[in-house]
C-alpha cells in the first residue's frame, strides 16, 4: 500500500512538474489562415494573404491604419502638411534599424516611395502614389513629399501595405525573406503548411508580448473546424466555415467575434447597356432585393445591410441610405411599368466564384423573377470574369469590392459599371482637395448619397469578418479596415 | 529488340511533345491575364504591362513554347506564378511528404490485408469468414474522405492524441512527422485494406481448389503446411498485381487526403485554390 501512495504521489509530482510551464502565461500563438500568400513582398502583390501575414508585424509605412480605421503614425513620429494641402513634411523616428541591421533613415523612404512609383513598377496599388511630385530628404530623419495635386486621403494611403517602407540592400529579396523594421521578424516558411514570425529584440517602438507567432496555412473549412477544436491552433482571425459559427458561440472555450470588414459586397449593374442605363429600371431592381433574405440565405446569417459604398464602421458612413430604395415589390413592379417594361425583360447574372456570389446569385434571381425579370445565371472563373464583367461585358454580376475607402471608383466613367455623374465627380474632386477631417467626413456623405439616390449598383450588404480564437487571447483585431492580421497588441491573459 | 526499343522511344517523344504543344494552347485558349491575376482588380494597368515584361507574356506565344520546353529538356521547369519559385524545387519539397505517405499506407494496407484474407479464406464458409467479409465490404463502401473526417473527431478532436492535420516537417523529428501521417495513412489505408484482403481471399480461395493443392494434401502435408508453402505463392500473382495498382490510387488518393489534413503535399498543390485573391475578395469563398 505504502508503495503504491508512493507510485501515485511520484506520478502526481511528475504530471505537476509537466504541466507547470504550460501554467505560465504562454507568449506564443498559432493562428490559422485560409490562403498561402504567393510570397511576401506586399509591395509587390494584390494577395491580400500577404498583408494578412506582415501588416504592422513585419513592415511598417510612415502611417498605419489602426483596428477601427484611423490614421496612425509610425515610422513617421509626426508629420505637417503645407497650407495648399501639396507639401507633406515627415518628421521619422531615429534609431530604427530594418532587421538585416542596416539603419532606417529618410532615404529609404526616398527608396520606397520612388520605386512603388517608378515606370517599371508592378506595385499592384500603383494608384496610391499617383498624386506624389517628388519625394526628397531633408535630413536624415525629415523627408519633404511635394504632390501634384492635393489628395486627402494622402496620409490613409500611406498606411496601406503597398507603401511599406523597405530598405534598398534587401527589396530585391523581400519575397522570400521580407526585411522590415517592424516589432516581428521573419523566421521560417514551410511551403503549403505554415509560416512563422519571432519577435524582434531590437524594435525601436515598445516590445511586443509575443515571442513567436505561427500562421497555419489551412484551407479547407472542414479541416479548420477540426484544427480549432482540436487545440492545433489557437484562433482563425477570418473563419472560413460559417456554418459553425453557432457551436463555437456555445463553446465557452472560445470568442466568436462578428465584426465588419471593407467589403462592400454589391449587385453591380452595367450603367452603360440598356435597360440598366434607366435609373428606373435600376431603381426597381434595388426595390426589389430583400438584403436580408440574401444575408441569411448565402451568408448564414452573417453581415449587415448596406445602402451605399461604404464601411457601416465607419463614421462617416450614411445609415440611412439603407431606405433609399426599401424592400417593395408593388413598388418595384410600377417603376418598371413606368420604365416600359410592364413584361419585365430578360437579363444575364454573372458569378464569379466566391460563396457570397454564387449563393447569393440564385436568391437575387428569385427576387427579381418576382417582378418579371427573368435571370440567366453565369457561373465564371475570376479569370473570366476579369475578362468579361470587369471589362464591361456583363449585364449584372455580384462582386464584393475590399479595397479600403474605394468609393472614389464611382467617379471613373471607364471603370466597369459605367457610372458617369458629373455631380459625382465634382464631389469627390472636392474631397481630394480637402485635408480638415470633418469637411471631409461631410463630402463622404454627399458622395455615399448621391450613388445610393442614382441606384447605380444595388448595395447588398458587408462582408463579416467572422474571428474565432482561444477565449484567453487579447487584442485580435474585431474589425478589418485593411486586411491585416495586426499581433502588436495581441497577448495571452493569465 | 533494338529496332523496338527505338520505336517505343520515338512514339514517346512524339506524344509528349503532342502534350506540350496541348497543354500549351490550352493555357493561352483560356482567357485571363496572370499579371491581371497576380496584381488584382484594382491594379493600374501600367504596373501590369510592366509585371508582363517581366515575366515574358509581352513575347510571342511560339517563342514562349520553345523556351519553355527548351527549359524543361535542361531540367528548368520555369517558375511558378503561385509560389515565384522553381517548380521543380516545388515538387521536390512536396514528394517528400506526398511519397512517404503513400508509402506508409501502402505497407499499412498489406499488413491488414494479406494476414485477413488469408484468415478469410482458410476459414472459408465459417461465421469469422462472413464477418471478415462484411466488414470488408462496408470498407469497401466508406469513402476514404468520410473516413478522415471520422478519424478526425475521434482521435484528434475528441481523444486529442495527435493533430487534426498539417504537417510539421521532417526536420521536426521523425517522430514528428510519422504523427502527422498517422491518421492520414489510415484513413488512405483502410479503404485499400479492404480490397486487398477481399482479392487475397478471392484468389486464395481459388487456388485451394486446384489439382495440386489436393495432391499435396494427398501426399500427407497438414493444411497449414500447403495453405503456406504451396496455394498463398501462386495467389499472390494477381495479389502483388493489384498492390500495384493500388499504388498509384493511393497516390492519386492523397489528393483528397491531404486536403482533408491540411498536409502540403503533392496533392494539394495540384488540387490549392489561386491564392491570387482577385479583387481581395475570396475571404468568404
Amino acid at each position: 500500500m505504502n508503495s503504491f501512495i508512493r507510485t501515485v504521489a511520484a506520478a502526481a509530482l511528475v504530471a505537476v512538474a509537466w504541466a507547470a510551464p504550460a501554467l505560465a502565461a504562454k507568449d506564443t500563438i498559432t493562428l490559422g489562415v485560409v490562403l498561402e500568400p504567393p510570397h511576401l513582398d506586399p509591395t509587390a502583390g494584390a494577395a491580400a494573404a500577404i498583408d494578412e501575414i506582415v501588416y504592422a508585424n513585419i513592415f511598417e509605412g510612415l502611417t498605419r491604419i489602426g483596428s477601427n480605421g484611423e490614421i496612425l503614425p509610425a515610422l513617421a513620429e509626426s508629420w505637417d502638411i503645407s497650407e495648399d494641402g501639396k507639401t507633406y513634411t515627415f518628421k521619422l523616428h531615429t534609431g530604427v534599424k530594418f532587421h538585416d541591421g542596416t539603419d532606417f533613415d529618410a532615404n529609404d523612404v526616398k527608396f520606397s516611395l520612388d520605386r512603388a512609383r517608378a515606370e517599371d513598377s508592378t506595385n499592384a496599388q500603383k494608384g496610391l502614389f499617383k498624386a506624389i511630385e517628388n519625394v526628397e530628404v531633408v535630413d536624415p530623419a525629415t523627408v519633404r513629399i511635394t504632390l501634384s495635386s492635393p489628395a486627402g486621403n494622402f496620409l490613409f494611403n500611406m498606411g496601406w501595405g503597398d507603401a511599406v517602407i523597405v530598405a534598398p540592400e534587401s527589396a530585391d529579396g523581400n519575397k522570400e525573406n521580407p526585411v522590415g523594421t517592424g516589432p516581428f521578424k521573419f523566421s521560417n516558411w514551410a511551403k503549403g503548411s505554415a509560416i512563422e514570425i519571432v519577435r524582434n529584440d531590437d524594435y525601436w517602438g515598445s516590445k511586443v508580448a509575443l515571442s513567436k507567432a505561427t500562421f497555419r496555412i489551412i484551407p479547407d473549412a472542414s479541416a479548420a473546424i477540426a484544427a480549432l477544436q482540436a487545440g492545433d491552433v489557437d484562433g482563425f482571425p477570418n473563419f472560413p466555415a460559417p456554418e459553425a459559427v453557432p457551436a463555437f458561440q456555445a463553446d465557452p472555450r472560445f470568442s466568436v467575434v462578428i465584426g465588419s470588414t471593407e467589403g462592400e459586397t454589391i449587385l453591380a449593374l452595367n450603367n452603360k447597356r440598356a435597360p440598366f442605363d434607366n435609373l428606373k429600371v435600376r431603381a426597381a431592381i434595388s426595390s426589389a432585393i430583400d438584403r436580408q433574405a440574401i444575408i441569411d440565405g448565402a451568408m448564414f446569417g452573417l453581415g449587415t445591410p448596406i445602402g451605399t459604398h461604404f464601411a457601416p464602421h465607419h463614421p462617416a458612413y450614411v445609415a440611412e441610405t439603407i431606405n433609399t430604395w426599401p424592400h417593395d415589390i408593388e413598388k418595384a413592379k410600377a417603376m418598371l411599368k413606368e420604365a416600359g417594361f410592364e413584361n419585365g425583360f430578360k437579363a444575364k447574372l454573372t458569378l464569379p466564384p466566391p460563396t457570397y456570389a454564387r449563393r447569393g446569385g440564385e436568391i437575387i434571381a428569385s427576387q427579381l423573377r418576382e417582378i418579371g425579370i427573368e435571370v440567366e445565371i453565369i457561373p465564371v472563373e475570376w479569370k473570366q470574369w476579369l475578362e468579361g464583367p470587369f471589362k464591361g461585358d456583363f449585364d449584372m454580376t455580384i462582386v464584393s469590392h475590399t479595397e479600403p475607402m474605394d468609393i472614389g471608383i464611382y467617379a471613373n466613367p471607364d471603370y466597369y459599371f459605367g457610372y458617369d455623374s458629373k455631380e459625382f465627380q465634382a464631389v469627390m474632386e472636392k474631397l481630394n482637395l480637402t485635408t480638415d477631417e470633418s469637411a471631409r467626413y461631410a463630402l463622404m456623405a454627399e458622395a455615399q448619397k448621391i450613388i445610393s439616390r442614382d441606384a447605380v449598383n444595388v448595395y447588398l450588404f458587408e462582408l463579416a469578418k467572422t474571428g474565432i480564437w482561444d477565449a484567453r487571447i487579447k487584442g485580435l483585431w474585431d474589425n478589418s479596415p485593411v486586411q491585416a492580421n495586426d499581433l502588436t497588441g495581441v497577448s495571452w491573459s493569465e | 529488340m533494338a529496332w523496338f526499343l527505338a520505336k517505343r522511344l520515338v512514339s514517346f517523344a512524339v506524344t509528349l511533345a503532342l502534350a506540350t504543344i496541348v497543354i500549351f494552347a490550352m493555357l493561352e485558349i483560356v482567357p485571363g491575364d496572370p499579371a491581371r491575376l497576380m496584381l488584382g482588380i484594382n491594379a493600374t494597368q501600367d504596373a501590369v504591362d510592366a509585371l508582363r515584361q517581366q515575366m515574358g507574356l509581352d513575347l510571342p506565344p511560339v517563342t514562349r513554347y520553345f523556351a519553355w520546353v527548351g527549359g524543361m529538356l535542361g531540367g528548368d521547369f520555369g517558375r511558378s506564378y503561385t509560389y515565384s519559385v522553381p517548380v521543380a524545387e516545388l515538387i521536390g519539397e512536396r514528394l517528400w511528404v506526398s511519397l512517404p505517405l503513400a508509402i506508409i499506407a501502402l505497407l499499412l494496407s498489406t499488413v491488414i490485408a494479406l494476414p485477413v484474407g488469408i484468415a478469410a479464406a482458410s476459414r472459408r464458409g465459417t461465421a469469422a469468414d462472413t464477418a471478415i467479409m462484411a466488414s470488408t465490404q462496408l470498407g469497401v463502401a466508406i469513402p476514404n474522405f468520410w473516413f478522415a473526417i471520422l478519424l478526425v473527431y475521434v482521435f484528434a478532436v475528441t481523444l486529442r492524441l495527435v493533430p487534426a492535420g498539417g504537417f510539421p516537417g521532417w526536420d521536426k523529428g521523425l517522430l514528428d512527422g510519422l504523427v502527422a501521417l498517422a491518421l492520414p495513412a489510415i484513413a488512405l489505408a483502410l479503404p485499400q485494406a479492404a480490397i486487398l484482403s477481399r482479392v487475397t481471399r478471392s484468389a486464395l480461395v481459388e487456388t485451394l481448389g486446384e489439382d495440386y493443392v489436393r495432391t499435396a494434401r494427398a501426399k500427407g502435408l497438414n493444411r497449414n503446411a500447403v495453405l503456406w508453402r504451396h496455394a498463398l505463392r501462386n495467389a499472390m500473382i494477381p495479389v502483388v498485381t493489384i498492390m500495384g495498382l493500388q499504388f498509384a490510387f493511393l497516390l492519386a488518393g492523397t489528393i483528397i487526403i491531404e486536403n482533408v489534413f491540411y498536409l502540403p503535399g503533392l496533392g494539394r498543390l495540384v488540387f490549392q485554390p489561386s491564392p491570387r485573391t482577385i479583387c481581395r475578395s475570396s475571404r468568404m469563398s
